[in-house]
């Protein structure tokens, strides 16, 4: 795994490039590399994460420029062979206004600005993205963002749902979102959105490292 | 070619929740206005465009909106068009 590359995508406004970068460098010993988000040549990395910010000012919807720039026109035939995407709070929006995951994220109910830490329920490890043993585990990670109220119709829900779509769920339910949802994956697998920052939670000196396990797992084949 | 003047509405479905649009009325509600019922807050988008009849224009504003002013989990659209 010594050349194992994991891309970190930057568009305008991202600002949790570098934090993503030093967990996974720093703390984990994975090789990262910055993509500008002009790039559309992906051939170099092995996995890709799509951190959080303000993409493009979070103009008309979150994510929903991003969803344009050549990068993520580019994902759809890395994701299809199989290749490791993440993506963390505006990550997780620009996956779903892009199509890769189902459902929307909106203005939090509470209309606030949250940052806080908030435990978390483990409900699937599909993709082998969390670490879910015999018995239902929680950790705690943070979150910060004012438009993280995960909203889908209800076939969406029962099809997450019925395929272990759900792989984290708020205990206390910060945002309004439906059915508690803080991250899905794709069918594959392959793909994970979700709100909460685990390359914030990498280093016990700034308040826990519940979020190593999945951040270390983009390696995985 | 003709131009046109477009504007667009978005709206959240109306099954989707608007915290700020329950803000704004709770607010409206304290200057003084009575008989508020409901209050939802959506978009507004005026576009300037040619093309060659309306119906390439409205192909062209449906795509649009499809694919960009909105997102349709959790929004509707209409417009209204007119030829300048």
């Amino acid at each position: 795994m010594d050349n194992f590359t994991v891309g970190v995508v930057v568009f305008p406004g991202s600002n949790c490039d570098r934090d993503v970068s030093w967990a996974l460098e720093g703390c984990l010993g994975i090789r990262t590399k910055y993509l500008w988000h002009e790039s559309s040549d992906l051939s170099n990395v092995d996995a890709i994460v799509l951190p959080g910010g303000f993409s493009y000012g979070d103009y008309l919807r979150c994510g929903a420029i991003a969803r344009f720039s050549p990068l993520i026109n580019a994902l759809d035939e890395f994701v299809k062979s199989g290749k490791r995407v993440l993506g963390i709070c505006n990550g997780f929006q620009i996956l779903t206004e892009s199509g890769f995951l189902p459902g929307a994220l909106t203005a939090n109910k509470n209309l606030n600005f949250i940052c806080d830490d908030v435990e978390l329920d483990i409900v699937s490890s599909k993709g082998g993205w969390f670490n879910n043993g015999d018995e239902k585990q929680t950790i705690k990670l943070p979150i910060a963002h004012g438009e993280g109220r995960y909203h889908c119709d209800s076939d969406t829900l029962k099809k997450l749902v019925d395929n272990e779509l759900i792989a984290l769920r708020y205990k206390n339910n910060p945002n309004g979102s439906s059915f508690d949802i803080a991250g899905i994956t794709n069918e594959k697998g392959n793909v994970l959105g979700l709100m909460p920052h685990p390359e914030r939670a990498c280093e016990e000196t700034i308040g826990g490292t519940d979020g190593l396990f999945t951040l270390k797992s983009l390696i995985l084949k | 070619m003709d131009q046109f003047a477009v504007k667009v509405f978005v709206r959240l479905r109306p099954s989707v929740l608007d915290p700020a649009g329950e803000a704004t009325k709770s607010a409206s509600i304290k200057l003084g206005a009575e008989g508020i019922k409901s209050l939802r807050i959506g978009k507004m988008i005026e576009v300037k465009i040619e093309g060659n009849g309306e119906n390439e224009v409205r192909e062209k504003i449906d795509l649009l909106c499809d694919r960009l002013f909105a997102n349709t989990v959790i929004e509707d659209y209409e417009y209204s068009l007119e030829k300048l």
